[in-house]
């Protein structure tokens, strides 16, 4: 496993959860992208050493790179594509409402913090 | 026969398709859903007593090999939890179509194919026998769950859903890095593989990961300290999609928890989840007492339940799994239930809120006693069917002599009965405070609605009535469980 693309899912992931854990919608949604693509390297990593292309009939087998990990990454990738389109949608909807995309409190932690200010 | 449990996925997939082609002529639209709701909860019934009386059988999606390959695998319980997910899920459509034009009916247009998507979801996060479509199975319910939540797009809904969005996402996010991690160690995604392959690893990853997805799941099943995404998110949605996340998303949650970590089984997690199980039932019990409104008060005990199940599963003894599954099949109709009637409440005093309502009923006592029986049910007392798996998951604590955590489940037992007194006090007692409120001018059916509603009552107390067999049954699926091999030899056929 190379230590390059280690150190990438650590940054990734680093830097993704910093993000969603941002105020801002639009600063969560990044950070989202950035842990998926952080989960699809894993997967790929973890799949063994990289080889080409495992196309059937043109790469010999021993020579190629194990196709079941990238199958599962280019599902995930679909689902983050998505999910993400979900995201900016409801960011969108937020600012429309309430002319920002912060993610506001929930009732009970606004209740509890009136009756503590009281 | 193998071939009958691709119907549960396959037909309420066909119904949302034509459902959402269907969109602008309400009753195609409708029958479109339940028929294929209907189809699909035929064939898991089927499923069934195929199992019961056959034992388990699997179906290699595309003939794959298993190692490659989807593989659904209909073991007994699968085959007992899916009937009840799929019942609920019809009976919850029944009453939707019932409320549709009340204020509180989801969007029409998109609610009942959203719900053939979601369902298909269910039915296939049951089944499979691979981490990675269990993965797409969550996504799957998760999407038109998050769709469902907030396409009303008021601004309660988009402020509570965005905490549910990104909670569950960050969830799928590290049950993604977990698939990663468990593809590093074992090679493989297939349950009954990993089953096989996971006592060759070394300790601390094996324990490494029963505790990732210990996380995972245990956001989806909304255990402490995970759960602060449900109690605001649920009681904004409509009160039938409430019902139906209630009854099922959180449940889906715990499943998936049973058959992981049983069959891999990760007893060394035991004394961490029988802590967290002890905390979630006090917290969630707690919670609920604290609350003035129904449907608040009901997603508190959402969280408090699932401690019950945790507590089956933590205690990694037959018992206990039989426990824990046997609570599973109780708890999914009572909850959706006592949502339902939170619904009918809300038609008839305009909200749900415990200060606006009271004399309920005098004025309706129909809805008194739908509210009743399940109440009592979720309390545990007896004749009803939580007594039967409160008693099942209780003995077994007391069998492995787990006693902190038995008395923490009576107390929060307790704690249950006195909340739902709250809301028997609030909503059915007392004198009407609000008198200008009621709604149900609106064109609602309500014949539909309390059939509906009738009809999961009874569904609850056939439960209670056939509870020698069920726990039999819940038995037998879990010697299963916790018999990995029988499991691997289902898949490899």
């Amino acid at each position: 496993m190379s230590v390059a693309v280690l150190i990438a899912i650590g940054g990734l992931t680093t830097v993704g959860i910093y993000l969603i854990t941002a105020r801002s919608l639009s600063r969560i949604i990044l950070g989202f992208s950035l842990l998926g693509h952080a989960a699809v390297l894993a997967l790929l990593t973890a799949g063994g050493p990289p080889g080409a292309a495992p196309i059937a009939d043109q790469t010999a087998p021993e020579l190629s790179a194990n196709p079941v990990p990238q199958a599962l990454a280019l599902t995930a990738i679909v689902i983050s594509f998505g999910l993400t389109l979900f995201l900016l949608a409801l960011a969108r909807r937020q600012q429309t409402l309430s002319g920002d995309d912060l993610v506001e409190d929930d009732l009970e932690d606004r209740r509890i913090a009136e009756e503590t200010a009281a | 026969m193998n071939q009958l449990m691709a119907l549960t996925i396959v037909a309420p997939l066909l119904s949302a398709a034509t459902g959402f082609t269907l969109r602008r002529h309400p009753r195609a639209r409708d029958a479109a859903t339940i028929v294929g709701l209907t189809v699909a909860t035929i064939a898991s019934f089927a499923t069934l007593f195929f199992v019961r009386a056959n034992g388990a059988h699997a179906l290699n999606v595309g003939g794959w090999s298993p190692e490659l390959g989807i593989v659904l695998v209909a073991d007994l319980f699968a085959a007992l939890v899916l009937p009840v997910a799929l019942t609920i899920i019809l009976v919850v459509e029944i009453f939707a179509i019932g409320q549709r034009r009340t204020a509180w009916g989801a969007n029409p247009e998109f609610a009942g194919p959203l719900l053939g998507v979601l369902t298909a979801g269910v039915s296939l996060a049951i089944l499979t026998g691979d981490l990675f479509t269990l993965f797409v199975a969550f996504e799957l319910i998760l999407v038109s769950s998050y769709v469902l939540l907030t396409h009303q797009g008021q601004r309660g809904q988009i402020r509570s859903g965005m905490t549910y969005v990104v909670m569950n996402l960050f969830a799928s996010t590290l049950f993604l890095l977990g698939l990663a991690f468990v593809y590093a160690a074992t090679g493989t995604v297939n349950l009954a593989l990993i089953a096989e392959r996971i006592p060759e690893l070394d300790a601390g990853v094996r324990v490494g990961i029963g505790a990732w997805f210990f996380v995972v799941f245990g956001t989806k099943a909304a255990i402490f300290p995970l759960f602060s995404w449900l109690p605001d998110s649920y009681p904004t949605a409509p009160t039938t999609i409430t019902a139906v996340f209630a009854g099922l998303l959180t449940k889906i949650g715990i499943y998936a928890m049973i058959r992981f970590h049983t069959l891999t089984g990760m007893e060394d997690l035991g004394p961490v989840m029988l802590i967290i199980a002890g905390i979630t039932m006090v917290v969630g019990a707690f919670g609920a007492l604290a609350q003035s409104d129904v449907k608040r008060i009901l997603s508190f005990h959402v969280i408090s339940q699932i401690g019950y199940m945790l507590m089956g599963l933590g205690l990694f003894s037959l018992a206990g799994t039989t426990g824990a599954i046997l609570f599973l099949i109780h708890h999914m109709p009572v909850k959706t239930v006592l949502f339902l009637v939170g619904g009918l409440v809300e038609n008839e005093e305009g909200s749900s809120s415990l200060e606006l309502s009271g004399g309920l009923a005098a004025r309706r006592p129909l809805i008194a006693a739908l509210f009743a029986i399940p109440a009592l049910s979720l309390a545990g007392l007896p004749p009803f069917s939580g007594f039967v798996a409160k008693l099942a998951v209780i003995r077994a604590g007391i069998e492995e002599a787990a006693t902190p955590i038995v008395v923490v489940a009576l107390v929060a037992g307790a704690l249950t009965l006195l909340s739902m007194t709250k809301i028997w006090l609030g909503v059915f007692w007392g004198v009407d405070n609000d008198a200008s409120s009621p709604v149900s001018t609106a064109p609602a059916n309500r014949r539909l609605m309390f059939t509906a509603t009738g009809l999961a009552v009874v569904g609850t107390l056939v439960v209670s009535l056939l509870a020698g067999p069920l726990f039999d049954l819940s038995q037998r699926a879990a010697t299963d469980l916790r018999d990995g091999s029988s499991y691997a030899e289902v898949v490899r056929g």
